[in-house]
């Protein structure tokens, strides 16, 4: 391998950096926003707050509403309940599946795999009046378990496909010999094939919790009740039909996305690992 | 009383009949090799007896009892795997004890037979290692602990040895060899490297195309082979074969001239003629002449390939002997060497007199 020149490396730099300004530009923009004393939206180019407060801060974090009631913080907990509930549903099921998916051979099994891949290819505003009109009947409209189900559901394809996929590398002869051991089906699974499968689940785990708290279109429409609000709906009381917060805005949208920037950043590496499990057998 | 009878054994992966009908008994504490080119079926009649597969037809006996419907953890059988399969997530000292733990034995117990395992196989200071921290050899000896720990009355080993270098594997192939007479189990061998048949095995069952060739102790296959599969299999280089005919007290071959041995059936009209390099000398003189094409030389002595009218032949020559690429040469055959085949090959008419030199193989 040749190292190359100077010149070339220069202009690499030069263009890399270029694409970060540009990317980051936006983000800036927020920040300013947030910090920034007024509500408005400052037209200059400059990416910088003049003056910088963390009154918008305070405001989005500790602020109540008319009754009095800490809104944030009920907001803040239903995000975590749903997300989380969202990943242990999803991805009980989701292991469960894939695991039989990849070892055992059954009728339907290939059309089963298809059908998943299928609902994939709707958006899942298209799925909005079906759900809102079965929720309604199971009488789970404007409650988090409703919600969970949803959001369970439509990660479940995605997952399955995940895990399935991880499964498919893990040598046969593992599992043989863990029944030649003496392992029940269940103690092969649960014992040998899960621990093996850590990287996935991992990966797998941090899709469905994002996915469940960064999710806006079905979480405003089944939800009615502020208290219950999660997170991606509160930010939209900032924007109002004559007005729009855009300070309080921007606050709340660095709160909102902090936890999935740092849960990004410290898995980053099991994630590129269990992204590229499949291709090299350990 | 572990002795592990098959017998009509058929299996068959969708259309592809693998194993077709094998009978065969393994006496207990017998250690029995089966050999065979690969896809022959070894490896799956292996599985069977471990229960990994389910035989299509026939009946598998393991100390007397019917298993072909007992799941592998009741046949009481261990297996050692190609792979060795060891449990990544796990140290050495938890894959020695999987087993026991999952058939809920005392811990007392566990750590009493994992120590003893340990030290018999030279394991004991790698005992919180995980296997990726171990060498070819030493994961090899953890996938023999792993089955021995469990005191099974079979043990089951599928190519064990394969992934291990020259040097390593014939280590192995001494601690098994010591291992089955410290034991005294039964124990079942699959390889396609017929050196580990002829040095392990108590008895040899050779294998092609899904059907037993034939069985028994190492030299009398190699001596006595029963067919042309059988004595091409077993040997290095492997026998050469040629097509003869009789006439009167001779086989005549094309460019060859033998005097037919006297115990031979004169109804044998067209035969194969089978003479093991070891039998044939590099010489001034003799009834076979051919072109040198290859030589090796392995220090003691060297075989030469040669192309002959009836077509390759290798022979050995001693060190003395001066033989190079492109010679013409004659080759000698030693007294009374002639195996002799029917011309299909299916049944051999005829061997040498047991001799007691022939004890040392190649």
């Amino acid at each position: 391998m040749n190292r190359p020149s100077a010149l070339k490396m220069a202009f690499v730099h030069l263009g890399l950096s270029l694409m970060c300004i540009v990317t980051l530009y936006p983000v800036l923009w927020v920040v300013k926003m947030a910090l920034s004393p007024t509500d408005g939206l400052s037209l200059t180019a400059n990416p910088f707050p003049e003056t910088v407060t963390f009154e918008h801060f305070r405001e989005v974090l500790f602020g109540t509403d008319a009754e009095g009631r800490w809104l944030f913080g009920r907001q803040l907990l239903s995000s975590l309940v749903v997300s989380g509930a969202t990943t242990v549903v999803g991805l009980t099921l989701a292991v469960t599946a894939a695991y039989a998916l990849s070892r055992f051979r059954f009728p339907g099994k290939e059309g089963g795999m298809q059908a998943l891949l299928v609902t994939q290819m709707f958006p899942a505003t298209l799925m909005l009046v079906p759900i809102y009109s079965i929720l309604q009947k199971l009488r789970l409209l404007d409650t988090l378990t409703g919600l969970v189900l949803v959001y369970a559901t439509t990660a479940l394809p995605f997952c399955i496909w995940m895990l399935k996929g991880y499964f498919d590398t893990l040598p046969r002869e593992l599992e043989e010999a863990a029944v030649m051991d003496g392992a029940s089906p269940l103690q092969v699974f649960l014992r040998v094939v899960l621990p093996l499968a850590r990287p996935a689940l991992a990966v797998t785990a941090l899709f469905s919790f994002m996915t469940a708290w960064n999710e806006f279109v079905l979480a405003a429409t089944l939800l009615n009740d502020p208290t219950r609000f999660t997170l991606p709906v509160a930010l939209q009381r900032y924007v109002g039909e004559y007005k729009v917060e855009w300070g309080k805005f921007a606050a709340c949208a660095l709160v909102v996305s902090a936890p999935v920037m740092a849960l990004f950043f410290a898995l980053q590496k099991h994630l590129v690992g269990g992204l590229t499990a499949g291709g090299v057998k350990g | 009383m572990s002795e592990v009878i098959l017998s009509g054994i058929k299996k068959s992966f969708g259309a592809n009949l693998i194993v077709k009908g094998v009978d065969l008994q393994v006496g207990e504490g017998e250690f029995l090799v089966m050999v065979g080119p690969s896809g022959c079926g070894k490896t799956t009649l292996l599985r069977l007896i471990a229960g990994l597969e389910q035989v299509d037809a026939g009946e598998v006996r393991i100390a007397g009892r019917r298993v072909n419907d007992v799941p592998p953890r009741d046949r009481d059988v261990a297996m050692v795997f190609q792979s060795y399969a060891l449990y990544p997530h796990m140290t050495v000292r938890e894959n020695l004890a999987f087993g026991l733990t999952l058939r809920k034995f005392p811990q007392v117990e566990i750590d009493q037979r994992v120590a003893e395992v340990a030290s018999m196989l030279e394991l004991s200071h790698l005992l919180d290692r995980k296997p990726k921290a171990l060498s070819g050899g030493q994961r090899q000896r953890v996938a023999m602990g792993r089955a021995i720990v469990r005191q099974p009355q079979v043990f089951l080993f599928d190519e064990p040895l394969s992934n291990l270098d020259t040097a390593l594997r014939v280590q192995m192939r001494g601690e098994l060899a010591r291992l089955h007479r410290r034991l005294g189990a039964t124990m079942i061998y699959v390889t396609h490297d017929q050196v580990e048949a002829m040095t392990l095995a108590t008895r040899v069952a050779v294998f092609n195309g899904g059907v037993l060739q034939q069985v028994g102790p190492p030299l009398e296959l190699y001596n006595r082979p029963a067919n042309r599969f059988v004595a091409g299999f077993l040997g290095s280089p492997a026998m050469n074969f040629l097509e003869a005919r009789r006439d009167g007290q001779h086989l005549v071959g094309k460019g060859f001239t033998l005097p037919a041995p006297a115990d031979l059936s004169p109804d044998a009209a067209r035969v194969l003629v089978g003479l093991r390099p070891q039998d044939l000398r590099v010489a001034a003189q003799g009834p076979l002449t051919g072109t040198v094409d290859a030589v090796e030389r392995l220090g003691f002595d060297g075989y030469a390939f040669l192309t002959t009218e009836s077509g390759p032949v290798a022979a050995r020559f001693d060190r003395g002997t001066v033989v190079s690429v492109g010679d013409k040469v004659s080759l000698l055959p030693m007294s009374d060497a002639l195996h002799v085949f029917s011309e299909d090959g299916a049944t051999a008419l005829r061997h040498p007199a047991d001799r007691e030199s022939l004890g040392v193989a190649s």
